[in-house]
């Protein structure tokens, strides 16, 4: 490949950044949500249409709502509605995740698209702007504070990304230790031993999916008000199964989901950023990469993705 | 330990306790009653009703009718945290634990009056019920690396944590070795000192006679007799197992085709060696054989031999190897150094099918798991290992004809009581599904088998016919090795016993007279030297 | 339940007449409702959404019949049939092995866009007939070649499918776009797309049905014999059932999960040879249809059934061809049909459980009403 000097420019390292972020952060707050519901057992396949019905909310939110707030909340809500059918159907009925999963993906994708095309397909009006809330001195350090071209340097995130970010931190510690974190484990490695000891494995499993539909929401509506800037049919394009993958890479950790959203944001990002550099690279060149890569880790790394032991099996108190 | 209040109400009073499930009645009706200091063993067949029992009295199962009263008050006791908030604890039959986490996160898991976890308050505890029980156990250690003992230790620790008054052991012995089976003893009488009541399950009568303060004895669903503590202090050993032989078989016993056998192995009186010449033909041979580890410990350097005519005992506490043994033999692990001959010739590197069809067969303990597809037809199911083969397949098709009419014989021949041959497996009873199993590795030229817990789980009928079977086997020119953690039936049943510890084999003892003591011996000192290594 | 229950029958006890046909009616008739009932509802549901989009269902499902049966518009319905078929039939063979091929649309872009790249030099160059079965071939290699990597992930390390296959799908749709605009490009057009065909699939006589239905119901028949009556089927539903049995009964696992997967994206590929071939004639950049996505229900519907399948995809085919046409008058996306489809999955799941909750298999009707349905078609057992 050739490297044009471009590339080492600051204006590009501070794309490259914003860039990853702005792609990387729907794929956070998803995969964020992916590591605890997987931690608690459940597989879920249908986070794409979590995240588009997600998307479509946080849209509308936004726009009648002229607040970006009033979109992620919509988004929030969203996702959490569509997990309800998870829940109820998998986790309290003991059906087939996976089956329940491909249909929430189905329904999901043609009932955001209906909805849209019924409402905006004529207009298909665009959200403004969003505003960033610089952190005061640390915004004027070049490439991760200093905004160029209008993006979002690290320094310089909407109020929501270090609220993302604060969350994985703060799950983390969940995870390690709190009692949450712990029946959480235990409801993904062995069922049964938590329901002896006192605590429900549905409700927690039900709570467990209920935070991932809404931090899916939350992704999908992030990824519609500042990503795209509006809504388009599929706009998540297979992030939602990307996000499951981050979330078993990173062995379900929350700072390692961080890391890794932020890897594949880049990834995803890059084909415009190349443009830019003046390096022509076909955009479906720079698209596949984060998957062949995962292709190439997981070639690589095959015994290292780990699962907890009762992921994707219904829990009946009382079978073996 | 004698100062009991009479007149003080009991702890636990179970009246008239119905569950029935469908097809079965579980629970008929039981009365059942626990005191302060007290050992009440409940003692029954497999399918007595005990487990069910247990899941009444530990939050797992709701019960049709029936009262349960605690300390005179009447309780409901609806999900496993009303139990122990009640005070009552189990340690059930399998595992409870969490074999990703650490000893204390195994402990802490349920409490959930902080957020935080509070580990130095864990430690705190854990060294405290430690104490009082004189067990020492690794808060850091986790779970997946204690030994079967220790786990158990953990475990009772864990029903005692929230400060329980009942803790319930669902057959704790069976996992023990005759070393851990006497640190349990230990840890029963500080649990009656400190005025715990236990009910301990079992189906071995001699530990229920020497562990317990009363015995309550189960048979189908009802108590069908229960020995006092009085009785169980005055009356003398032979009058008190003659009486609870006849409570447990009741008029079934008579029906058992040799009531004196099975009273030899309720007695453990030792088996008699059947004769088999020294100098008969090596059947099957490993030698330095070592297979990996899988969901159970592997095998280390195993060397060993089987004539013709001989049954060949594996004694040893579960999970120190046997699988990987069995699988090894079979065909199913990959062996990592060392042979396996089979009439002396390499079989190391023929695959599980190709062993089957030379006559070396692998009767799993994993019956469901792996024995049978539930979903597939019994007909079906007794064909399994000759898949594609002639005649029952023809250029690759399946002949309906030949495979259900040879079935169908088998089926005769082996008494498995099945509607039809084209019933679906799953349904079968347990006795039944054992006996597909054996109809199988049984038929076409069987020469060497290898039976994994051959009569686990069943009942004392089938238990009888599985032996006959084993006897039977060896008799007209086979041999067998079975592997087995009842001692008791090892020592009716085989000419030698191996002990298997950590993944070797210790020891090999002729079986006879004072047999038993010496498979003791060796797997104790076996463990003690694995330990000091 | 570890219950030992105390069971009556005797071995092979006098064979009880009528009885087994009884329950055979029974079950085809479960299977009938089981399978039909979802249908049912997901329509009903998807008329009140309708209703709440303020369309009219009745002029919606009529316009669907309309343009999807009537007028011989049911013979572009049989067209669309031919690669709905072949998809159904290399899903059924993965799922039966409990395995999850979702990487279906990737074998199937590929697979499209080497026939498209291919096609229209060897239509031209040798026998129809040779260009067809050599570009049908192409496809189903290409396919199968596309299921490779999760394959042996699968076989040799047990890596999640689910994860592999989608990944290969995605790598595999953006490389057939790289083909599509390099070396595929039609030069006598800016436009990202192939040449057209000059010659395609010939009809079926006296009809406007191409020949690749005919492939595609060959495909169903040689799926249903190899499942249901070769060793290799049984095997197949083994390890699907019950892995761990396989490998106790010396099945070579690695071995049929490598060959399952070669088979079931072959399949696929077929159908975007049939798909290329008999219809569309060339392919453009960013076409995906995605036709997997809702063919997975009607596999499960089918019970993982090759010969039960065709009536459902006759029914969707029916679907989606009047669909298009019925959104365009009502106004609607055409990915209504997904919300549909998904309706269809989630109700069929929902029935499942019912059906599980009556007895393993069996029902899930309650007793009275069971017989009370069955009464007027089987005669009462005698006992």
């Amino acid at each position: 490949m050739i490297v044009a000097s471009q590339v080492w420019t600051q204006v590009f390292w501070t794309s490259v950044i914003a860039g990853g972020l702005l792609a990387g952060v729907p794929l956070m707050f998803t995969a964020l949500g992916e590591a605890i519901s997987e931690r608690a057992g459940v597989l879920n396949i249908g986070l794409e249409g979590m995240m588009l019905v997600g998307a479509y909310a946080g849209f509308l939110g936004a726009y009648y709502g002229h607040s970006m707030w009033v979109g992620y909340a919509g988004g929030i809500a969203a996702g959490v509605l569509a997990s309800c059918f998870m829940v109820v159907l998998c986790v309290w009925l003991g059906l087939d995740q996976i089956v329940v999963g491909i249909a929430i993906t189905l329904a999901g994708e043609g009932i955001t698209s209906v909805l849209y095309q019924s409402q905006f397909s004529s207009t298909q009006p665009r959200l403004g702007r969003i505003t960033t809330d610089p952190i005061p001195l640390l915004d004027r350090i070049p490439v991760l504070g200093k905004t160029l071209n209008g993006e979002f340097p690290l320094f310089s995130q909407p109020l929501i990304v270090y609220l993302g970010l604060g969350l994985a931190v703060v799950l983390a510690w969940l995870f390690r230790s709190s009692n949450i974190g712990l029946n959480l484990r235990a409801a993904g490695e062995k069922p049964e031993a938590l329901d002896a000891a006192g605590v429900s494995v549905v409700a927690t499993r039900s709570y467990a999916v209920l935070a991932t539909g809404a931090l899916a929401g939350l992704g999908g509506a992030y990824l519609a008000i500042a990503g795209t800037g509006g809504f388009q049919d599929f706009v998540t394009q297979g992030q939602g199964y990307m996000a499951i993958v981050i979330a078993m890479l990173a062995r379900g950790r929350p700072l390692g989901v961080v890391v890794f959203s932020l890897m594949f944001g880049i990834a995803l990002s890059l084909s415009g950023l190349l443009q830019i550099a003046g390096i022509n690279l076909s955009p479906e060149v720079v698209h596949m990469l984060p998957f062949a890569g995962i292709i190439a880790a997981l070639m690589l790394f095959a015994r290292r993705a780990y699962l907890p032991p009762a992921l994707a099996l219904p829990y009946v108190r009382g079978a073996r | 330990m004698n100062a009991r209040n009479e007149t003080e109400a009991p702890l636990v009073d179970l009246v008239g306790i119905t569950k029935s499930f469908p097809g079965v009645l579980a629970n008929d009706s039981v009365d059942l009653t626990l005191r302060r200091g007290e050992v009440h063993c409940l003692l029954g067949e497999n399918g007595a009703g005990k487990s069910t029992l247990i899941g009444i009295l530990s939050g797992l199962i709701r019960p049709d009718a029936g009262t349960i009263l605690i300390e005179g008050a009447e309780t409901r006791i609806s999900s496993p945290r009303a139990a122990l908030e009640l005070g009552i604890g189990t340690v059930h039959q399998h595992s409870a634990l969490i074999p990703a986490l650490s000893v204390l996160e195994n402990l802490m898991l349920g409490d959930n009056r902080k957020l935080r976890l509070d580990e130095a308050g864990a430690r705190g505890r854990l060294a405290e019920l430690a104490g009082q029980l004189g067990v020492d156990v690794d808060p850091d250690t986790t779970a997946a690396d204690l030994s079967l003992g220790h786990q158990q230790q953990v475990e009772i620790v864990k029903a005692l944590w929230r400060g329980s008054r009942v803790l319930i052991l669902d057959e704790p012995t069976s996992m023990l070795t005759p070393q851990g089976v006497a640190e349990l003893t230990k840890v029963l009488g500080r649990l009656k000192e400190q005025g715990q009541a236990v009910i301990f399950i079992t189906h071995k009568l001699h530990e229920a006679l020497s562990l317990a303060d009363e015995i309550s004895i189960l048979r189908r669903g009802r108590v069908a007799g229960t020995i006092e503590r009085e009785a169980l202090q005055w009356r003398s050993q032979e009058e008190l197992r003659a009486e609870i032989v006849r409570i447990m078989f009741g008029d079934e016993a008579r029906a058992v085709a040799d009531l004196a056998e099975l009273q030899e192995e309720l007695d453990r009186v030792e088996g008699k060696a059947r004769g088999v010449a020294a100098d008969a033909d090596i059947v099957l041979e490993l030698q330095h054989a070592s297979a990996p580890e899988g969901t159970e410990l592997g095998i280390e350097d195993v060397s060993l031999h089987l004539r013709q005519g001989e049954i060949l005992g594996v004694a040893g506490v579960d999970g120190n190897g046997q699988r990987a043994l069995a699988e090894l033999i079979g065909g199913q692990r990959a062996a990592t150094a060392g042979r396996v001959l089979l009439y002396g010739a390499p079989v190391t590197q023929i695959s599980a099918s190709g062993r089957q069809k030379l006559g070396l067969r692998y009767a799993t303990d994993d019956r469901l798991g792996e024995g049978l597809v539930g979903r597939l037809s019994v007909g079906l199911n007794l064909f399994l290992k000759r898949v594609g083969e002639r005649p029952f397949w023809r250029h690759g098709r399946i002949q309906r004809a030949v495979v259900d009419g040879r079935a169908a014989e088998l089926v005769r021949e082996f008494d498995v009581r099945t509607p039809s041959v084209t019933t679906r497996a799953a349904t079968l009873s347990g006795g039944n599904i054992q006996k597909v199993l054996l109809a199988r590795e049984l038929s076409f030229g069987p020469k060497v088998v290898v039976f994994h817990k051959p009569t686990y789980g069943l009942d004392v009928k089938t238990t009888a016919s599985v032996r006959d079977l084993i006897r039977k086997l060896a008799d007209d020119g086979g041999a067998a090795l079975v592997i087995s953690t009842d001692l008791d039936e090892l020592l009716e049943i085989c000419d030698r016993i191996a002990v298997l510890s950590r993944g070797r084999l210790v020891g090999v003892v002729p079986n006879g007279p004072g047999a038993a003591e010496e498979v003791g011996e060796v797997m104790v000192g076996g463990a003690a030297s694995a330990e000091a290594a | 339940m570890s219950t030992e229950t105390a069971t009556r029958e005797t071995a092979l006890a006098a064979p009880r007449p009528g009885r087994t046909r009884t329950a055979r009616a029974g079950r085809t008739l479960d299977a009938l409702i089981r399978s039909i009932v979802p249908v049912a509802l997901a329509l009903a549901a998807g008329a009140l959404l309708l209703l709440a989009l303020g369309r009219h269902p009745i002029k919606f499902y009529g316009d669907i019949w309309a343009n999807g049966i009537e007028n011989g518009s049911w013979q572009d319905s049989a067209v669309r049939m031919a690669p709905f078929l072949l998809i159904a039939a290399g899903l059924t063979v993965i799922f039966r092995a409990n395995i999850w091929n979702l990487g279906y649309n990737g074998q199937f872009l590929l697979g499209a866009a080497l026939v498209s790249g291919y096609g229209p030099r060897l239509v031209d160059d040798v026998p129809l007939a040779l260009a067809m079965v050599v570009l049908f071939l192409l496809a189903g290699a290409v396919g199968a070649l596309w299921t490779v990597i999760p394959a042996v992930l699968k076989a040799r390390y047990g890596t999640n499918e689910i994860i592999t296959t989608l990944m290969m799908s995605f790598i595999g749709i953006d490389l057939a776009s790289i083909l599509i605009k390099g070396p595929f490009h039609d030069s006598t057009t800016p436009l990202p797309q192939t040449a057209v065909l000059s010659k395609m699939l010939p009809n079926i006589p006296g009809t406007r049905i191409h020949v690749g239905l005919l492939v595609a119901f060959g495909a169903i028949l040689v799926v249903h014999y190899m499942l249901t009556r070769t060793s290799w089927g049984l095997r197949l539903q083994i390890m699907g059932a019950n892995p761990r049995a396989a490998r106790h009964f010396g099945i070579d696992l690695t071995r049929l999960i490598i060959v399952a997967f070669l088979v079931s994206g072959f399949m696929v590929g077929l159908a975007a040879a049939a798909d290329i071939l008999g219809l569309q004639g060339y392919i453009r950049t960013g076409w995906n249809p995605a036709y997997g996505d809702t063919i997975i229900p009607f596999v499960f519907l089918a019970r993982l059934n090759a010969l039960a399948v065709v009536p459902f995809i006759a029914f969707f085919s029916v679907v989606s061809t009047g669909g298009d046409l019925a959104a365009a008058n009502a106004n609607l996306s055409t990915n209504f049909l997904l919300v549909l489809v998904g309706l269809i999955l989630l109700f069929m799941t929902v029935i499942e459980y019912l059906g599980r909750r009556r007895e393993l298999g069996a029902s899930y009707l309650t007793p009275g009403l069971r017989q009370a349905l069955r009464g007027p078609l089987v005669r009462r057992r005698q006992s």
